[in-house]
């Protein structure tokens, strides 16, 4: 029996992870783009009692250049608003948390602060933000207010030195403070409907957030009361130095993508590191979770077969940024309490094929987890926070006048 | 006869919602929306609509705390609702000078989607710096940009809703294609948006979300003839509505537009009872709990643009007259009155004459409801203002969260059935749908 039960996700994206992925016989590819695809989909994940879904999302059409459209039209093309799938869903659904991707290059972070507060209403405390940047200019295109250069390689492979990436990230800290305080902007008893003076609130317990950032600003307080949660999770996915940064001083979880253990311990020292260096001592720990694409099967074989004749389709062998796993659920599971053993404690899995990859990991990766104690039974709490054992925060604003 | 078309109206952020009576609920938890658009649907509604505001209001520098405060994000709750309705049509509000075309058409067109076509938006814009304080972009406009950047936006989101062609996404496996080469593809060129490449939604089933627009100004008539769907008006006068009515629709032909396809929909209030006697009671009941003394104060504020805190709220309007210059008290609202001295000297004149203090000036020169009586008469009243051609529907905004509709729907609707005036059930499944309006496919 493990200690401690590890956390699972499932990243939610178009018909699954493989570009191909809409052209296998489980697929649907033409309800990619109803309300009833994405609620099927999370009701699996909640039948498995996982700590949460993400729904990706992007401000330009999926391509496979760097930067740039690429005019295929042999895989999926087109995402609905991710922060708008998830509160589509949260009625449907009691206990999984919901996180939508929402940027912080373009969308305004007042806008980001209302939305993600609005889902952890409708959700009753399951909402959480994965705090994407939009470095492409074909996405800035699409909103015409900066002139930002194409994307290169060189951008990317070294990118705790390029100038732009650093600008991106710096406007995404600031973006996710900003959306941080207003969330705090309302004290949890800022109601207080007094009769006998009027007051429907106590204004000081309404706080202005006065953002200063380099490239913006915001007065605040939020025009939502502040969210059941208090702070919904915030979340990014981080492959180097100054996105780990990033995550180590704003968010609550980070998805790395370590390709084995030994690179997974790598990983975990040096965000640890960086963690002890800028994370605020009230912010709680950092939760490391590892990413990784799934192609499940009852044997090796089968898993590896799936994957190869998607492949043959694609024109190409899928490649990611995450370790791809092809196996049974129970070689997963092993491989996953073996990474857990170098420290992290959750994993974000990108199922190849929906809901094939999905049912797998519900039906076939959670039973082999529980039967190594390794996950829950039943879910313990109510929030998204309460899954990953994070205490509801206190405003920062608490007891303060203005 | 013309078909009655309605819309429930979420209770606004205003003294018209009242707070402090024991059925009144919470503002912002999601039960509270769901349960009036459960009750708007069970009474066949055309649709559920929500206002708009992205800076809390402030009055002499400070939040404003009579009314109730605080809101959820329009498009996102609306997401939500559309998981406990099924035929409701879904409506916000959404101010484009704070929002980008690309975006704003993107969440337009999923909760078109997630809704299976029920989705509708009211532009609105903006020219005030104080709301500009919480956005990236800043800012303001001139007023007189307001309506060629609405005009503009609205003009660019639709170019970006027509960007999918219906038959552009394909999803043939068997063909190995997905979505045709050409979908998506945009550019705009213009003074406001200069902006291309590629969209990200396939077509919604309404094709175009239903637009509304909400401004009375010369400028927002001529918008609203060119572009909307329907208009969120303020006039709810029998003679005020006939004469807006007629103004509006006699624009459309110039944009080649039959009369039929702008819908007029007034806001309107109303107090039942079992009787007009009764009603009238509840009525006068509700006006007092919507203007409490601190209210009172504040109101008379909004028309005298001074601090007035010092003056009894039972006791004589200020001899002193109000400050017209154009520094308003009042930030995140528009100024109400055009010309605050006549308007002073005309509540002088209806004090003196009926002897009120502030309080009770207050509250019979303002806000009265527009629809006052029994079931019967508030029904007759409602189909004599369409008929009579003042409106063709209304947005009814009750004055409780969240059972404020609970006995229109289930005393005034019935009636308006059996007068064959409104639908006994729904006969489509789209917003435009209900509203006779066509599918943009």
């Amino acid at each position: 029996m493990s200690a401690v039960p590890l956390h699972l996700a499932v990243a939610l994206d178009g018909a699954g992870w493989h570009p191909a992925a809409w052209r296998d016989p489980a697929a649907s590819p033409k309800a990619l783009f109803t309300a009833a695809y994405w609620a099927a989909l999370v009701a699996e994940a909640e039948h498995g009692l996982l700590d949460f879904v993400t729904i990706e999302d992007s401000l330009a059409l999926q391509t496979t250049r760097l930067d740039g459209h690429d005019g295929r039209t042999d895989q999926v093309r087109g995402r609905l608003d991710a922060v708008l799938v998830a509160s589509r869903i949260a009625p449907l659904t009691g206990r999984i948390g919901l996180v939508p991707t929402a940027t912080t290059t373009h969308t305004e972070p007042f806008h980001v602060a209302s939305s993600i507060a609005t889902l952890d209403y409708v959700s009753s405390g399951r909402a959480g933000w994965r705090a994407q940047i939009s470095g492409r200019r074909t996405e800035a295109a699409h909103f015409g207010r900066r002139e930002v250069p194409e994307l290169r390689l060189e951008d990317l492979a070294d990118i705790d030195e390029s100038p732009l990436v650093r600008e991106l990230f710096g406007d995404a800290a600031d973006a996710v403070e900003a959306v941080r305080r207003l969330w705090d902007s309302w004290e949890d008893d800022a109601v207080i409907r007094d009769v006998a003076t009027g007051r429907f609130v106590d204004r000081d317990k309404l706080h202005y957030v006065d953002f200063e950032g380099e490239r913006f600003t915001v007065k605040g307080p939020s025009i939502v009361p502040r969210p059941p949660q208090g702070q919904p999770l915030v979340t990014a996915l981080a492959h180097a130095r100054l996105p780990y940064e990033f995550a180590a001083r704003g968010a609550d979880v980070v998805y790395v993508t370590p390709h084995d253990t030994e690179r997974a311990r790598a990983i975990v020292a040096e965000v640890r590191e960086i963690e002890g260096e800028v994370r605020a001592p009230d912010a709680g720990e950092l939760k490391i979770f590892a990413d990784l694409v799934v192609f499940l099967g009852e044997n090796g074989d089968e898993a590896r077969e799936r994957k190869a004749r998607l492949d043959g389709l694609d024109g190409a062998a899928y490649t990611s940024d995450a370790a791809i796993f092809t196996g049974t659920p129970g070689e997963l599971a092993d491989l996953l309490l073996e990474w857990r053993a170098a420290g992290l404690e959750g994993f974000r899995l990108r199922p190849a094929v929906l809901p094939t990859d999905l049912n797998a990991i519900t039906r076939g990766l959670v039973p082999e987890l529980r039967a190594r104690g390794a996950f829950r039974r039943a879910y313990e709490a109510d929030t998204l926070r309460g899954h990953l054992g994070l205490p509801r925060p206190v405003s920062r604003y608490a007891g303060s006048r203005r | 006869m013309k078909q009655i078309i309605l819309a429930a109206h979420f209770p606004g952020v205003n003294n018209h919602t009242v707070w402090s009576d024991p059925a009144s609920g919470s503002q912002i938890d999601f039960a509270s929306f769901a349960h009036l658009a459960r009750t708007a649907e069970r009474g066949k509604f055309d649709f559920f609509f929500l206002a708009d505001g992205q800076r809390l209001r402030e009055q002499r520098g400070r939040i404003h705390d009579l009314d109730v405060v605080g809101r959820p994000d329009s498009l996102t709750v609306l997401s939500g609702l559309a998981a406990v309705t099924g035929h409701l049509g879904l409506a916000g509000t959404i101010n484009a000078t704070f929002n980008e075309p690309y975006e704003l058409a993107r969440k337009l067109a999923t909760l078109d989607h997630l809704s299976g076509g029920r989705a509708g938006w009211n532009v609105v814009t903006s020219s005030d710096a104080f709301t500009g304080e919480n956005f990236r972009r800043g800012g303001f406009l001139e007023h007189a940009q307001r309506y060629e950047r609405a005009e503009e936006f609205v003009r660019t989101v639709n170019e970006l809703w027509d960007s999918w062609a219906a038959e552009d996404l394909v999803a043939d496996p068997s063909a190995g294609t997905f979505a045709r080469r050409e979908a998506g593809e945009f550019a705009h060129r213009g003074t406001q948006f200069d902006i291309g490449g590629h969209f990200t939604v396939p077509r919604s089933p309404q094709g175009r979300p239903l637009t509304i627009q909400a401004g009375d100004s010369e400028g927002g008539r001529a918008f609203a003839a060119a572009t909307a769907d329907a208009v969120f008006s303020r006039h709810s006068k029998l003679q005020d509505g006939q004469a807006f009515y007629r103004d509006v629709k006699s624009r459309l032909a110039a944009h080649g537009r039959s009369p039929d396809s702008l819908k007029i929909l007034p806001g309107a209030t109303f107090a039942l009872g079992d009787t007009d006697a009764e009603a009238q009671e509840n009525a006068d009941h509700i006006r007092r709990q919507q203007v409490s003394p601190q209210t009172a104060i504040l109101l008379l504020e909004q028309l005298w643009n001074r601090d007035l805190s010092a003056y009894d709220p039972e006791g004589p309007l200020p001899e002193i007259d109000p400050d017209v210059s154009d520094d308003s008290i009042i930030k995140g609202r528009t100024r109400m009155y055009r010309d605050p001295l006549k308007t002073a000297a005309e509540w002088r004149a209806l004090a003196e004459s009926k002897k009120l203090g502030i309080r009770d000036l207050i509250i019979e020169v303002t806000g009265r409801q527009s629809f006052i009586g029994s079931p019967s008469r508030v029904a007759e009243e409602i189909d004599e203002f369409v008929q009579g051609d003042a409106s063709d529907g209304f947005i009814l905004v009750p004055h409780l969260t969240p059972g404020g509709l609970d006995d229109f729907v289930d005393r005034v609707v019935p009636l308006l059935q059996e007068r064959g005036v409104f639908r006994a059930d729904y006969e489509t499944t789209t917003l435009r749908g209900h509203l006779g309006l066509e599918s943009e496919r």
